[in-house]
C-alpha cells in the first residue's frame, strides 16, 4: 500500500440553498478541488461520491454518472460510484478513495459528498433521515434521529452528572466557529441563554442542540504522495482512514453512554498512524446532537469518560485549543448536508493544515483528525491527516 | 335444563383518562353537571389515541387468561361484540387472536348487536362449549363509542372492554339458562360510512330499552322459577345510570342487589362492554354461592338474559390478577374538553 | 410501510416473540439466525430457539419527544424510553399511561398492547408494543398522577327518576 495525499479541496456553502440543484452543487465542489490541484480532468481514475438518500430526497438514484456527466468528463467513461453510509456516507466515500489510490489501482481520484435536504418538507427529510435508524425496531415505535440521541444525552447525565447547560455548552461552541467560516450554514453566535430557552425537540434536546437540515457538496482529490508535491507545495498525507460498524439499532448495544465503532475507530487510526490523542491539534467531530460532540470527544479519546460537557464548558477546546475542535462550526454551525458532512470535514482539515483557514486559523497545526457518524453509530469513521513538510 | 358450560375466567379493561359531563356541558352551553346528574354519569372513559376496540379487548383478554391460567392455545374461538371495530371490514377478532397468541387453530369473528353483541358472543360460546366443539370460548364486550359533538350521547359515550372465557371445567360462575327477546325496534343507529350513531331520543326508552330488558328479565325468572330475591346481583345494560336504576326498580330489585354492577356512572356507557364489565365487578366481589341476573340490551333491539351462580371455585380463582374493576371505577385522569377532542379524532390536522 | 414488511414482523411486534441461543442461552429481541455471542465458528447456527419474552421491564433511559415521527403527531408530546427486560434484551418502546415527565430511569414498566400508527385513513392499521408503568397497569389507579383531584361521583345506582 502506497502512502496517499490530499492534492486540492473544496466545497459549496452550506445551508438552504433554494436556488442551487443537486447538479449545480456537486459540479461546483468537485471543480473547486480539481482546480486547486491543479489536476488535468483526463487524469483522473475515478469518481466516489457520498451521498445518503438521493433517492427519496430528490427522487434521483445513479448519481455519480450524473456527476461526472454533468461536469463534462462523460466522455472519460469514469468509474463513478456512489457511496452509502448514512450521515458518514462522505467519511466512507473518502475511505474508499483512499483504498483505491493507496492500492495502486487508480492514480487520482476526486471523492466528493453531496446532500440536497431542503426539496422536500422538514417532516419529510426528518424522515428519510431517521431512516439511518433502524426502521424496522426503533422508528416503527416512535423513535426519530434526535430522540434516539437523546437516549444517549439522558443516560449519560444519569451516569456521569453532564447537565443541560453542559450540553447546551456546545451549540454556542460551534457557532462561535461558525462566525468565522463564510461556507457555514448559521454565522450568528449564540448564547447558553438562547439554546436553554429553545423548544425542545426530543428532551433533554432542544432545537439549538440539533444540526440544521442543510444543502451542501464538498469535494478532495486524492493521489500518491509521492507524486504530491508535482500539484501543491503543501501536500497533506492521510495517515489512517479507518471505517468501523456496529449494531443498527441503539438498544442493541451494551452501553448507551458511548459509541464503541467510534472508540475502536479512533485506537485503530492511532495506532496505524503510530501518533496519540495527544498530537492532534485540530479534530472536526460529529456533533448533529450536543451529545454526540461530548460522546466524539470521550470515545476518540481527547477526554476522560463524564468529562467532555466540563472541558468543553469550560473553553479547552476554543481556537487555539488542546485540540481546537470543529473550526469550521462543525454540523452545528457549518452545516449537515448529510452524504457532504465527512467530505467537509477533509477539507476544512486540509485548509488549516496548509494554513489557509484565513480568521479562524489555527496556527502551526500539524495533525488532523475527522471523526464522523452514521446513524446512531452503526458506522462510525475516522481520519488522520498530516501535513508533510 | 341445566348447562355444564360458565364462566372460567374474565378480565376487564377501562382506559386511564376520564371527562366530566361538567366539563362537556362548558363548551356547548349547557349545564353539564345538571345533565351529569339526571343521567346519574359522573365521569365518563377516554381512550388515548393509540387505542381502540382491538387494543381494549386484547388487554381485557390477556387479564383473564392470566387469571385462569388458561394456554391460549386452547382457545377454540374468539368472538368480538362491538359497534366501533376498527375496520368495517376485517375483523377484530383475528387481530385479537394473535395479539393474545390463540392462532391459527379457532375460530374468530366480530359480533354487532348495538349494545348486545357482547352478551350474544357469551350465548354462542356457551352453545360452543356445551357442545363440545370447543374447550373454551372467548367472549368479548368492547367499544370506543362516539357520542356526537353536543349531541346527548356525548355525555356518556365511552371506552371499555371485558373478556370472558367460557368453558366446561373449573368454572366459577355457572350460566344455568339464557335467552333473548329480540323485535325489530329502530331506537339507535348508525348507518354505514355515517361517523356517529343517531338516536330517536325518548323513543329509546319506553319501547325500547325498558320493554325488551323487562320482558327478558321477567321470562329468564319464569323459566328459572326465580324470583328478585333470589338474587345476590343483578346486572342490566347501563346507557347511564338512571334507567337500570329504574328497570331495576320495577323489577322488584333492591339498590344493594344493583350495587356492584352498577358501573357506567363512574366510566360512562361503554356500550357492548357495559353489563359485562358491570358483570366483571360482581364476580370481583361475589361469594360461591351467590347467584347473579344478567340482563344486557341491544337497540335495534333485543335483550340477552343469564341466570348465573357462583361456585366455590371463585374461592380457588386468583383474582389478584390485573386489576379489580374497582381501580377502573375510582381511578383515572380528567382531561379537558380540548384533549377530550384531539384524542377522539375530532380535530383534523391540516394536510391528512 | 408496506402491509406485508409489517405483517410478517407481527408475532414479534405484538407478542414479543424472540429467540434464544441453544449454544450459550443469551436471549435476543428481535429473533436472530445467528448468535452474535457465539460467531467464532458459527457455533449457534440452527441452534437459535424462539423464546417468549415475559413483557416486564425497566426503564434505562428515556426522551419526551415533541417533534415526533410521522404517524405520532396525535400524541406529542410523548415519552419514549429504553427499556430492559429481564430476560436479557433491550427495547425501544413509547412509555404510555403516565404523564411523560414522571418517566424515570428505573421505573418499572411492562408490554401493553396499543395502535403504532396509521396508514391514512383508508390504509392498514398497525399494532405493536408499547410500555406503561407496572403499578398502574393495565389501567389507571394510580392516585399520584391525577393532574387535579378527581370529585367521586355523588350518586350510585338510586337515582331512578
Amino acid at each position: 500500500m502506497r502512502d496517499v495525499a490530499i492534492l486540492g479541496v473544496g466545497m459549496t456553502k452550506f445551508g438552504e440553498l433554494w436556488d442551487r440543484s443537486f447538479r449545480e452543487l456537486g459540479i461546483e465542489a468537485g471543480f473547486q478541488a480539481l482546480v486547486d490541484a491543479k489536476l488535468s480532468s483526463k487524469d483522473l481514475g475515478a469518481l466516489y461520491l457520498g451521498n445518503m438518500a438521493s433517492g427519496s430526497l430528490i427522487e434521483q438514484e445513479h448519481i455519480a454518472p450524473l456527476l461526472v456527466d454533468y461536469a463534462g468528463l462523460s466522455g472519460h467513461h469514469l468509474p463513478a460510484i456512489r457511496v452509502e453510509a448514512g450521515g458518514a456516507s462522505g467519511a466512507v466515500a473518502l475511505h474508499q478513495g483512499y483504498l483505491a489510490v493507496a492500492s495502486g489501482a487508480y492514480d487520482f481520484v476526486v471523492v466528493g459528498g453531496a446532500e440536497k435536504l431542503t426539496d422536500v418538507p422538514d417532516v419529510t427529510a426528518n424522515r428519510i433521515t431517521g431512516a439511518t435508524a433502524d426502521q424496522e425496531w426503533e422508528s416503527v415505535f416512535g423513535a426519530t434521529l434526535p430522540g434516539l440521541w437523546a437516549l444517549m444525552a439522558r443516560r449519560h447525565m444519569y451516569d456521569f452528572g453532564t447537565t443541560r447547560e453542559q450540553l447546551g455548552q456546545v451549540p454556542v461552541h460551534m457557532h462561535e466557529m461558525g462566525s468565522r467560516n463564510p461556507n457555514a450554514h448559521y454565522r450568528n453566535k449564540i448564547t447558553l441563554e438562547q439554546v436553554l430557552a429553545a423548544g425542545p425537540v426530543a428532551e433533554p434536546l432542544g432545537v439549538f442542540d440539533c444540526a440544521p437540515l442543510s444543502d451542501g457538496a464538498a469535494a478532495v482529490v486524492l493521489g500518491p504522495l509521492d507524486r504530491a508535491r508535482k500539484f501543491t507545495d503543501t501536500p497533506v498525507q492521510i495517515r489512517a482512514s479507518v471505517v468501523t460498524s456496529d449494531t443498527m439499532a441503539l438498544h442493541h448495544r451494551t452501553s448507551f453512554t458511548r459509541l464503541d465503532s467510534t472508540i475502536v475507530a479512533a485506537k485503530r487510526a492511532f495506532a496505524h498512524a503510530r501518533r496519540r490523542t495527544t498530537d492532534v491539534n485540530i479534530a472536526e467531530i460529529h456533533d448533529a446532537y450536543s451529545i454526540s460532540a461530548l460522546l466524539a470527544l470521550e470515545d476518540i479519546g481527547f477526554s476522560e469518560k463524564g468529562a467532555a460537557g466540563r472541558e468543553l464548558a469550560e473553553g479547552r477546546f476554543a481556537l487555539g485549543g488542546n485540540p481546537t475542535i470543529n473550526s469550521s462550526g462543525g454540523l452545528k454551525a457549518q452545516g449537515r448536508p448529510f452524504g457532504a458532512v465527512g467530505v467537509a470535514q477533509a477539507v476544512e482539515i486540509v485548509r488549516q493544515l496548509r494554513g489557509e483557514a484565513k480568521e479562524r486559523q489555527v496556527s502551526g497545526a500539524e495533525l488532523g483528525l475527522a471523526h464522523d457518524v452514521g446513524g446512531t453509530g452503526a458506522t462510525s469513521v475516522v481520519h488522520l491527516f498530516e501535513r508533510v513538510n | 335444563m341445566p348447562m355444564q358450560a360458565g364462566i372460567v375466567s374474565y378480565g376487564a379493561y377501562v382506559p386511564r383518562y376520564r371527562i366530566t359531563p361538567t366539563e362537556i356541558g362548558k363548551v356547548w352551553g349547557v349545564d353539564g353537571e345538571g345533565m351529569g346528574i339526571g343521567l346519574n354519569v359522573h365521569r365518563k372513559s377516554v381512550p388515548s389515541p393509540d387505542e381502540d376496540t382491538i387494543t381494549i379487548s386484547t388487554e381485557a383478554l390477556r387479564v383473564a387468561l392470566a387469571r385462569g391460567a388458561i394456554d391460549p392455545q386452547e382457545l377454540g374461538a374468539i368472538y368480538v361484540g362491538s359497534e366501533s371495530h376498527p375496520y368495517a371490514v376485517k375483523p377484530t377478532a383475528t387481530v385479537v387472536a394473535q395479539a393474545v397468541g390463540a392462532t391459527p387453530n379457532l375460530t374468530a369473528a366480530d359480533f354487532e348487536f348495538a349494545c348486545k353483541a357482547g352478551t350474544a358472543a357469551i350465548q354462542v360460546c356457551l352453545g360452543l362449549v356445551g357442545s363440545e366443539m370447543v374447550r373454551y370460548g372467548v367472549a368479548i364486550g368492547s367499544d370506543t363509542s362516539q357520542g356526537a359533538p353536543s349531541d346527548a350521547l356525548e355525555y356518556s359515550a365511552s371506552a371499555g372492554g371485558a373478556a370472558f372465557i367460557i368453558g366446561r371445567e373449573k368454572v366459577i360462575a355457572r350460566v344455568h339458562h339464557t335467552l333473548s327477546y329480540t323485535t325489530d325496534t329502530p331506537d339507535f343507529w348508525r348507518r354505514e360510512g355515517q361517523r356517529y350513531p343517531s338516536h330517536s331520543g325518548r323513543f329509546t326508552g319506553e319501547p325500547a330499552f325498558f320493554r325488551h330488558v323487562t320482558e327478558c328479565a321477567r321470562r329468564i325468572m319464569d323459566v328459572a322459577s326465580t324470583t328478585p330475591a333470589s338474587y345476590a346481583h343483578v346486572v342490566f345494560h347501563q346507557p347511564n345510570g338512571k334507567f337500570p336504576a329504574r328497570v331495576g326498580k320495577q323489577l322488584g330489585f333492591t339498590e344493594a342487589q344493583m350495587e356492584h354492577g352498577l358501573v357506567t356512572p363512574y366510566i360512562g356507557n361503554t356500550y357492548s362492554a357495559a353489563a359485562l364489565i358491570g358483570l366483571s365487578n360482581v364476580l370481583d366481589h361475589a361469594r360461591p354461592g351467590e347467584r347473579v341476573l344478567v340482563v344486557g340490551y341491544g337497540s335495534g333491539a333485543g335483550s340477552d338474559a343469564f341466570d348465573i351462580e357462583v361456585t366455590d371455585q371463585i374461592d380457588r380463582y386468583d383474582r389478584s390478577v390485573g386489576l379489580p374493576v374497582e381501580a377502573f371505577l375510582h381511578g383515572g385522569v380528567e382531561i379537558p374538553y380540548a384533549v377530550y377532542a384531539k384524542f377522539r379524532g375530532k380535530i383534523h390536522l391540516g394536510g391528512s | 410501510m408496506s402491509i406485508a414488511r409489517f405483517w410478517r414482523e407481527t408475532p414479534r411486534r405484538y407478542n414479543l416473540g424472540g429467540s434464544r441461543c441453544a449454544n450459550c442461552s443469551n436471549v435476543y429481541f428481535p429473533p436472530r439466525a445467528v448468535c452474535p455471542s457465539c460467531t467464532a465458528h458459527r457455533q449457534s447456527l440452527g441452534k437459535m430457539e424462539p423464546f417468549q419474552l415475559s413483557g416486564e421491564g425497566e426503564v434505562i433511559s428515556y426522551t419526551i419527544v415533541h417533534d415526533p415521527a410521522e404517524g405520532f403527531e396525535m400524541q406529542v408530546p410523548y415519552a419514549l424510553a429504553l427499556v430492559r427486560t429481564p430476560e436479557g434484551p433491550v427495547l425501544t418502546g413509547q412509555v404510555v399511561d403516565i404523564a411523560p415527565e414522571e418517566v424515570r430511569i428505573g421505573l418499572a414498566v411492562r408490554a401493553t398492547f396499543r395502535k403504532l400508527r396509521e396508514e391514512g385513513k383508508a390504509g392498514v392499521i398497525h399494532y405493536g408494543y408499547k410500555f406503561t408503568p407496572t403499578q398502574a397497569s393495565p389501567g389507571p389507579e394510580r392516585k399520584g398522577a391525577v393532574a387535579e383531584s378527581v370529585a367521586e361521583p355523588t350518586a350510585t345506582g338510586n337515582a331512578a327518576t
